[in-house]
């Protein structure tokens, strides 16, 4: 048989499996399913743009016959709740934590992807061991650890502790991704930068940090949603009661709480809470896609 | 101007300055090293800061738990197996270790079967990229967010009241009565359970169906020609190869349902009979019971150990492979 005709076969075979009804019910499927995934978001941002008394008495799918719009539970949440404040608070902790753990993991996984020494592998099944340890075996201790050692008076406040807090909780999981990636970078460009005579800070920061970009891109992606996500860190070295240093996370949690029947307040700040992340994600999800299945389906 | 600005800008600056200068400080110090014993004492400095934080954050704190966990509330006294003995006898630490194991099975399965499903569905259509974003999107939303979403979409009026919560609306639209569904236990579980699987089906999902797309489409294609169903294709081809990912994902899982609490702690606050293990051990903490809370916490760290193994074996077995 000539390969057009087994091309021909193939396309007819492929044909055949979906004939027009079974594509119809295809998408129609799919077309259920992405409306469940959506319902939920796109029903708390309505509500989030309605005014209190609709909220409190009808569903948000009535904005559809009776649209009733307003930013004003924006304009409250921000003023009032103290929400502007928590998202700088947010970033302050998520950037350093973000910073200071990828670099660290980027330097250990060049160190077991390049270098030889005595302990490697042993050293590399302790980080991937590591990989499941709940943090919630680790709060009391650390907690302790921080009171005895003042880590609340430094100049950097208590944001100090979270930061290394999440980057030593972040490390594992870091190291083990950065070190899948750099250990499959080409062999030749190593070693004709050794022949260059070109010093080990140099090639990290020259060849092996651009050449990782990928790797580094969805770990950095990874490392922002969990860590500005994250609540029970900073439930815990935090405190939940010492507001003027409380993330986003924590001071909507506490809304919900105490705001009981306000649901367009607690709305309009969860939304604020989200739009970072999700513009970070739409923005990267290309790197972030590629960097988890490059991690996880390895082998 | 706002003084966290200005702390945010010096960080900004100080802190990538400090991670760089660490590098570049070490190989100043080891060009006063011989260079015959450098390679030797280079992986280490190059290691360090990250050992440091895993020692300090990790490995230094899971033994102290342990010791705490047999200790009395201060944690001065030595108690023995007295803080296991109340977990396993106290009946709200048995009702959060009963519901982190149906966490563990129920999220584990709802949400590795629904990305997989997912995944197959739409690696037939052209939209797919667009598709799979979407299902993706609930994990960058934060658990807590997605918590007060939720929350909203539960959300219960008596009988006969206007229902303003979405699945409320849907009941009682099409005749039914109104369900308390955060309230009623053991039905409050697993509604916490279907929000966590919400925002978790679309990482099981990215990670299938970058296997799927692995499989030869050759291989599938035989298949088809030789006369088999998309089912027989499925089971006899597709699935066995995906066992190793779904593998992956499911431990990957495990521990996430292990880990959870933001969406307790946010919707029901552990009440109706909804606890679990980490929430439980977070509420003996802030009453002051390190020794329970500890004890709590070894037993979650006993039973991620059979996940723990089992990634080790796995790495071992992938790098004999290299």
């Amino acid at each position: 048989m000539t390969t057009a005709a087994q091309t021909a076969t193939i396309t007819a075979v492929s044909k055949r499996r979906f004939p027009k009804p079974g594509k119809m019910v295809l998408h129609t499927v799919i077309a259920v399913i992405l409306f469940i995934w959506l319902l939920p978001t796109v029903g708390m941002l309505v509500n989030s743009l309605r005014p209190a008394a609709a909220v409190s008495s009808t569903g948000w799918w009535t904005v559809f016959s009776n649209p009733q719009i307003t930013i004003e539970n924006y304009q409250h949440v921000l003023n009032q709740n103290g929400i502007a404040s928590a998202f700088v608070n947010s970033l302050l902790i998520t950037f350093p934590s973000v910073v200071i753990s990828v670099a660290v993991a980027a330097f250990a996984a060049y160190a077991f992807a390049w270098m030889n020494f005595r302990g490697r592998e042993v050293l590399f099944i302790l980080v991937v061991a590591l990989l499941v340890v709940p943090l919630q075996s680790t709060l009391v201790p650390v907690l302790r650890l921080f009171r005895d050692l003042g880590v609340a008076n430094t100049p950097l406040g208590p944001f100090l502790g979270v930061w290394l807090a999440h980057t030593g909780y972040g490390l594992p999981f870091a190291v083990y991704l950065l070190r899948n990636y750099m250990g499959g970078l080409p062999k030749e460009v190593m070693e004709s930068a050794d022949i260059d005579g070109a010093g080990t800070a140099v090639k990290f920061f020259r060849l092996v940090v651009p050449m990782s970009v990928p790797a580094l891109a969805s770990l950095v992606i990874f490392q922002f949603l969990f860590i500005w996500n994250d609540l029970l860190v900073a439930l815990v070295y935090l405190g939940a009661g010492n507001n003027a240093n409380l993330p986003l996370t924590v001071i909507l949690a506490n809304l919900g709480t105490s705001l009981g029947g306000d649901w367009q307040y607690l709305m309009a700040a969860a939304f604020i809470s989200m739009a970072l992340p999700l513009i970070v994600f739409f923005a990267l999800q290309r790197y972030f896609v590629r960097g988890i299945t490059g991690g996880a389906v390895k082998g | 101007m706002d003084p966290k600005l200005i702390q945010f800008a010096i960080v900004l600056v100080f802190v990538p300055a400090a991670v760089i200068g660490y590098i570049l400080l070490i190989e100043r110090v080891l060009a006063f090293v011989p260079p015959k014993r450098q390679p030797s004492v280079r992986p280490w400095l190059w290691l360090a800061p990250a050992f440091l934080f895993l020692t300090i954050f990790l490995i230094y704190p899971m033994v102290q738990t342990l010791i705490r966990s047999l200790s009395d509330k201060l944690g001065t006294n030595f108690v023995g197996l007295l803080n296991y003995q109340y977990i396993f006898t106290n009946g709200d630490s048995l009702s959060s270790l009963k519901n982190s194991v149906i966490w563990l099975v129920l999220l584990t399965i709802l949400a590795v079967g629904s990305g997989l499903l997912v995944a197959i569905l739409f690696d037939r259509v052209r939209y797919e990229s667009l598709a799979k974003s979407l299902v993706f999107m609930p994990l960058a939303i934060s658990f807590v967010g997605a918590g007060v979403i939720w929350k909203f979409m539960f959300d219960y009026k008596p009988a006969g009241a206007t229902q303003i919560g979405t699945l409320n609306a849907a009941a009682t639209g099409l005749g039914f009565d109104p369900v308390a569904w955060l309230q009623n236990a053991p039905a409050n579980t697993i509604a916490l359970i279907i929000v966590a699987t919400w925002i978790w089906t679309g990482f099981c999902m990215v990670i299938l169906s970058g296997a799927l797309k692995g499989i030869s489409t050759e291989l599938l294609e035989a298949a088809r020609v030789d006369g088999a169903t998309e089912l027989q294709v499925f089971r006899t081809i597709t699935f066995p190869l995906l066992l190793p990912t779904i593998a992956v994902v499911s431990t990957t899982m495990i521990i996430t349902a292990l880990k959870a609490f933001d969406i307790v702690y946010v919707m029901t606050g552990g009440n109706f009979d909804t606890n679990i293990v980490a929430l439980r051990m977070y509420q003996q903490l802030s009453t002051g019971d390190t020794g329970r809370a500890a004890a709590l916490a070894v037993v979650l760290l006993a039973l991620t150990l059979p996940v723990m193994v089992y990634n080790v074996r796995r790495f071992r077995e992938q790098e004999a492979q290299r």
